[in-house]
């Protein structure tokens, strides 16, 4: 594993790095979240970014697609990240996509990725529910057996995206018990589906989230992905790849209210001089460098382990969001801090990048979470 | 890479042929490794022969030019050695100051003489070299120095004191800094000089920690005579060479404590030695708060581990360590700590004795371990200081 970015990848990330400065500052995420319009990004740019190739990076070249991996994505999230971009690749590109990707059949795949390439369709992937917290496995959601294939009845929060989704995949008890890993099935579902609701949901950093309600949903034997009841491991990896993208979102999100908080340090004048220069500050901008030069290189290594498919992998995704979760949060809090009041203003940027770094933070396990897992794939 | 696989074949070969067969599993730490040096102690006939054997193979410092006792290797070539060693758990043949901080110096600051009196004696492990930088009035503002060095003909006559010169007293050579120019600004009066501690005029006394132990001594000058030969560099040019050599320092430091340091078998030590403290429960650590904390601090150590290689994968272009290497120290050695006294507290009322009845050996080792980290964030520059230079050289924060 070289933890390095290769030529293309850092050609990649300028691009990537230009696109964000030109098209995407802060500003529109602001406007979009004064807006309040459904879906909460813009398609035209989503269908740009497709069009750039990034939307289809992690998916097969028959597909439209690269046929890259995540350490490739992870250069265009991170850039992403510096302008807080709403864009659904979490939802699209690596929930409901790598879900599609990794568990569907080829006519499932067919049908799907060519159309999520392109920028045409979008997915989401409804997982989460009342109490599972970070449980991949705590699922109430029923999927009884019927005639026609499959009766669905249940209720998922905090859906990424799931207003603005073509299709939805949804994750079902079909057996077992409440947190048994076994029993555990993907159903793609079209958005439109009889007995689906999307009630959307307002969180802090004013993103698309909905709850999704399945009353008696009816789901074909065709629309489940892999094997009935062998959602589970599948579940896993998906949310393991997603936790990589929104790793590198929170790479760059903090990086960049780190660099602002920098530029406030030196410009910023109290008692005759910048307050930068005050040894307290000092020291804790130094140690928010540190936290993102070791979240940079768990990222890394994160991404590489998953798309060499290292026996290591697992840990590594743990050890990067666990790492990230902390950092992010800290660097923001210091962001916040370092600006003062002007920091506590809606009017003033920086406060953005904190909103979104908890949501990041509290998305797939919190540091504390990934701990525990670390410990447990390691035998304690 | 097809070049690099060949030579692992090559070196694990090799190593199986030539390593002495008592010499694989031990001498693991730094600590416990071979210093060197007239004094030099070996803890077996086999260990004398492992380092004869790798010196005369380059391979005490296989970066090194072959004229001055190295093997040329490129740094990814030498890490294939370092990693068969490891993975044969074959000990490097010599540890200390000389192949991790005045040598690289001298490669980049030394003249050729010096270099070829100096270098193969470092190889060979025949001369232990130790640090005369910090004094009683110079801590942490290293560049207040006072020991003088005054001009006699070719000679320089050095007077003063230095302290917290690690193993002095077990030490051949000494690299020192020492004040030539009273009068100007305090960086630009200092020269950076070896000397010969079997001179007449040097004296060396060991200092006590509060681990009981006596790794650092005091080292005092009166009118040693030293030639003009010896100075590395120009004169009054040795506060660049001493910063030079401060990035070597730090990036060894951050190399025992953290990235490179060969570990001891696998999994989690911690989780092992909570295990023999709390037991199991389901499996797993019995204490969830334990645990928590032990795989914080092996995230930690895996963060940095990962660092450090990311570092090295981009200093391939021939970067020398830089402000950066600050941060590897202060993370390194804060770690350090963190993981010593989380070690006390796994043992909990184990974690306190001194001697005596009541107290495994291991027990006794592991408290003297802990009291002996807590130096690790002043020595070397104290975190306060890492922190200094990362605001200054890597964020630009103003003064």
């Amino acid at each position: 594993m070289n933890l390095a970015l290769t030529e293309d990848q850092g050609l990649l990330a300028k691009t990537a790095a230009d696109f964000v400065a030109e098209r995407s500052p802060v500003a529109r995420v602001r406007k979009l979240r004064d807006e309040k319009t459904p879906p909460g990004f813009s398609r035209d740019l989503w269908r740009e970014m497709a069009g750039l190739g990034w939307v289809g990076i992690p998916f097969p070249e028959w597909a439209g697609g690269a046929g890259m991996g995540l350490a490739d994505l992870a250069v265009v999230l991170e850039a992403l990240g510096r302008g807080l971009a709403p864009e659904p690749f979490l939802s699209s590109v690596l929930l409901g996509g790598q879900a599609v990707l990794l568990g569907g059949s080829d006519a499932q795949r067919k049908a799907v990725l060519p159309a999520l390439c392109s920028g045409d369709r979008l997915l989401a992937l409804a997982f989460q529910e009342d109490g599972s917290r970070y449980d991949l496995n705590r699922i109430v959601t029923r999927a009884e057996a019927c005639d026609a294939g499959w009766r669905i009845s249940g209720r998922k929060i905090q859906v990424l995206d799931a207003g603005a989704a073509d299709q939805v995949v949804v994750a079902a008890r079909t057996a077992g018990g409440e947190r048994d890993s076994v029993g555990i099935s993907l159903f793609l579902l079209s958005a439109k589906i009889p007995g689906l609701r999307v009630r959307p949901q307002q969180r802090i950093d004013s993103r698309s989230a909905a709850m999704v309600e399945l009353e008696s949903v009816v789901a074909g034997h065709d629309d489940v992905l892999g094997e009935p009841g062998s959602g589970g491991a599948l579940l896993e990896q998906v949310v393991d790849r997603a936790t990589v993208g929104v790793c590198a979102e929170m790479l760059g999100l903090m990086t960049e209210a780190f660099e602002r908080t920098l530029a406030y340090l030196k410009t910023r004048v109290q008692f005759g001089v910048p307050i930068g220069s005050f040894q307290a500050l000092k020291h804790r901008a130094a140690l928010c460098f540190i936290e993102i030069e070791l979240s940079r290189s768990a990222v890394m290594a994160a991404a590489r382990a998953v798309d060499e498919d290292s026996p290591e992998a697992q840990q590594l995704v743990s050890a990067a969001k666990a790492r990230c979760s902390d950092a992010a949060i800290r660097v923001t809090n210091e962001a916040v801090q370092m600006h003062g009041g002007i920091g506590m203003t809606d009017e003033h940027d920086i406060g953005f990048f904190m909103k979104r770094a908890r949501v990041a933070e509290l998305t797939f396990g919190d540091a504390a979470w990934h701990r525990d897992r670390y410990a447990r794939l390691e035998g304690y | 890479m097809a070049d690099l696989e060949t030579l692992r074949a090559e070196v694990a070969t090799w190593l199986r042929a030539n390593a002495p067969a008592s010499i694989a599993g031990t001498m693991l730490t730094n600590d416990e490794g071979i210093w060197g040096g007239r004094k030099a102690v070996f803890p077996s006939l086999d260990a004398k022969r492992w380092l004869e054997t790798m010196a005369a193979r380059g391979w005490t410092a296989p970066t090194w030019p072959r004229e001055y006792g190295g093997a040329g290797l490129s740094p990814d070539e030498a890490k294939v050695v370092q990693q068969e060693l490891a993975r044969l758990r074959l000990p490097p043949p010599l540890v200390g100051f000389g192949l991790t901080m005045i040598g690289p110096t001298l490669l980049q600051f030394g003249t050729e003489e010096q270099r070829r009196e100096h270098l193969p004696k470092i190889c060979r492990g025949e001369i232990r070299w130790c640090q005369g930088y910090s004094e009683p009035g110079a801590g942490s503002d290293l560049a207040a120095l006072d020991t003088r060095a005054v001009l006699d003909g070719d000679h320089l006559v050095v007077t003063g004191q230095k302290v917290w010169t690690s193993y002095a007293d077990e030490s051949d050579w000494i690299f020192a800094l020492v004040r030539t120019d009273p009068i100007a600004k305090k960086q630009e009066g200092i020269t950076f000089l070896l000397i010969d501690m079997a001179s007449p005029g040097v004296s060396v006394r060991p200092i006590r920690l509060i681990s009981g132990a006596s790794p650092f001594c005091e080292t005092y000058f009166d009118g040693v005579r030293v030639p003009l030969r010896n100075v590395v560099s120009k004169m009054n040019a040795g506060w660049t060479v001493a910063k030079a050599l401060l990035g070597h320092e730090r990036s060894m430091i951050a190399d025992v404590f953290g990235g490179g340091a060969p570990r001891k078998g696998k999994g989690s030590a911690l989780a092992a030695l909570a295990r023999r403290y709390v037991g199991d429960e389901n499996g797993r650590v019995g204490d969830p708060v334990l645990r928590d904390q032990i795989a914080q601090a092996d995230l930690d150590t895996k963060c940095l581990a990962l660092t450090v290689q990311r570092s090295r994968d981009a200093m391939k272009a021939g970067h020398r360590p830089g402000p950066e290497t600050s941060m590897f120290k202060y993370t390194a050695t804060e770690l350090n700590e963190r993981r010593h006294e989380l070690m006390i507290r796994i043992a909990g009322p184990q974690g306190l004795g001194w001697e005596g009845e009541g107290f495994a050996s291991d027990e006794l080792a592991m408290t003297r371990a802990w009291l002996r980290s807590r130096g690790n964030s002043i020595e070397g520059g104290t975190s306060e200081i890492q922190l200094n230079v990362i605001a200054k050289r890597v964020l630009g924060l103003p003064d």
